[in-house]
C-alpha cells in the first residue's frame, strides 16, 4: 500500500475496472430516464392524426416536445453506447475490440449530434 | 495458445436448459435492433429538419415492405427490452430474484410484450400512420 493513487482507488471502490460503478450506474440511470420518456414519445406520437411533414412540424416545433425528444435522444444514444459496449467487451476479441468501442462510441456521438441538431432545427424553424 | 483452451465463464452449456436463459440473451439481442433503430431515428429527425421534399422521400422509404417489417419487428424488440428493462430495475432494488419469481416475472413480460407490441404494430403499421 504504498502508491497513493492506488490506496485512493481501493478506498473509492473503483475495481479492476478503474471507474467504480459508473457505467453500471449510468445505465441504470438512462434506463429510468427512458422509461417515463418512451411511452411519452410512443403515445405523443400516436395521438397524431398522421405523420405526414405539416404534422410533425408542427409537433416537433412546440418548445416542451423539443425539449422531451432531446432528453429522449440523449438518453437513448447514452443507454444505447453503453450496451454496444458491454457486447462487444463481451464477444469480441483482439484489435477489433478497441476498434469496435472507438467505432460505437463515434457513430453514437454522430447520431446524437445529428438528431439534436434537427431538433433545433425544428423549434426554431430555420428552412 | 494457451489463452484459446481456457474454460469460458458462465459454463452455459453445463445448465440445463430453462427458458429464462432465453428471455436473458433476448434483452441483449433487442437492445442491438434498438441500436440500430437510432439510425432511423435520427434520418426521420434529419428528415424533418431538411425539408418536405427530404421528409417526402424518407417516408417512401419507410413506407415500402422491407423497412415496414424491419420497423415491425423494431417495435416488438422495443416492446420486449422496455418489459424486460423493468423486470431488471425490479433485480437491481433486489426485488423478484428467486427463481419462482424470476420464472413468473418472465413469463409476465411475454405476455406483457405480446399485448404492447399488437397495440404498436398496429397504432404505427396498420393504420397507416407511418406511410
Amino acid at each position: 500500500m504504498t502508491d497513493p493513487a492506488r490506496a485512493l482507488s481501493q478506498v473509492l471502490g473503483r475495481g479492476s475496472a478503474h471507474e467504480g460503478a459508473h457505467h453500471w450506474r449510468v445505465q441504470r440511470l438512462t434506463a429510468l430516464a427512458l422509461l417515463l420518456l418512451c411511452p411519452w414519445f410512443v403515445v405523443s406520437l400516436a395521438l397524431l392524426p398522421q405523420l405526414d411533414f405539416t404534422t410533425v412540424r408542427a409537433w416537433a416545433g412546440s418548445l416542451w416536445h423539443a425539449v422531451l425528444l432531446s432528453l429522449l435522444v440523449i438518453s437513448l444514444c447514452w443507454h444505447s453506447q453503453l450496451g454496444v459496449q458491454v457486447v462487444i467487451e463481451d464477444y469480441v476479441r483482439g484489435a477489433t475490440r478497441g476498434a469496435g468501442l472507438v467505432l460505437s462510441g463515434f457513430v453514437h456521438v454522430l447520431l446524437a449530434a445529428i438528431a439534436l441538431l434537427a431538433i433545433v432545427r425544428l423549434t426554431l424553424g430555420a428552412p | 495458445m494457451a489463452m484459446a483452451r481456457r474454460p469460458v465463464s458462465p459454463h452455459w452449456q453445463v445448465y440445463r436448459f430453462a427458458y429464462t436463459m432465453a428471455l436473458s440473451i433476448l434483452h441483449r439481442a433487442t437492445g442491438l435492433v434498438l441500436s440500430l433503430g437510432l439510425l432511423l431515428l435520427a434520418a426521420w429527425l434529419a428528415a424533418a429538419a431538411t425539408g418536405p421534399d427530404c421528409y417526402a422521400a424518407f417516408r417512401e422509404f419507410a413506407g415500402s415492405w422491407p423497412v415496414k417489417v424491419l420497423v415491425g419487428g423494431g417495435i416488438v424488440a422495443f416492446c420486449y427490452h422496455l418489459s424486460n428493462g423493468v423486470r431488471h430495475l425490479l433485480w437491481d432494488l433486489g426485488l423478484g430474484l428467486e427463481r419462482a419469481e424470476a420464472r413468473r416475472s418472465g413469463r409476465i413480460v411475454v405476455v406483457t410484450t405480446v399485448l404492447l407490441a399488437a397495440a404498436l404494430l398496429w397504432l404505427f403499421l396498420f393504420r397507416g400512420a407511418v406511410s
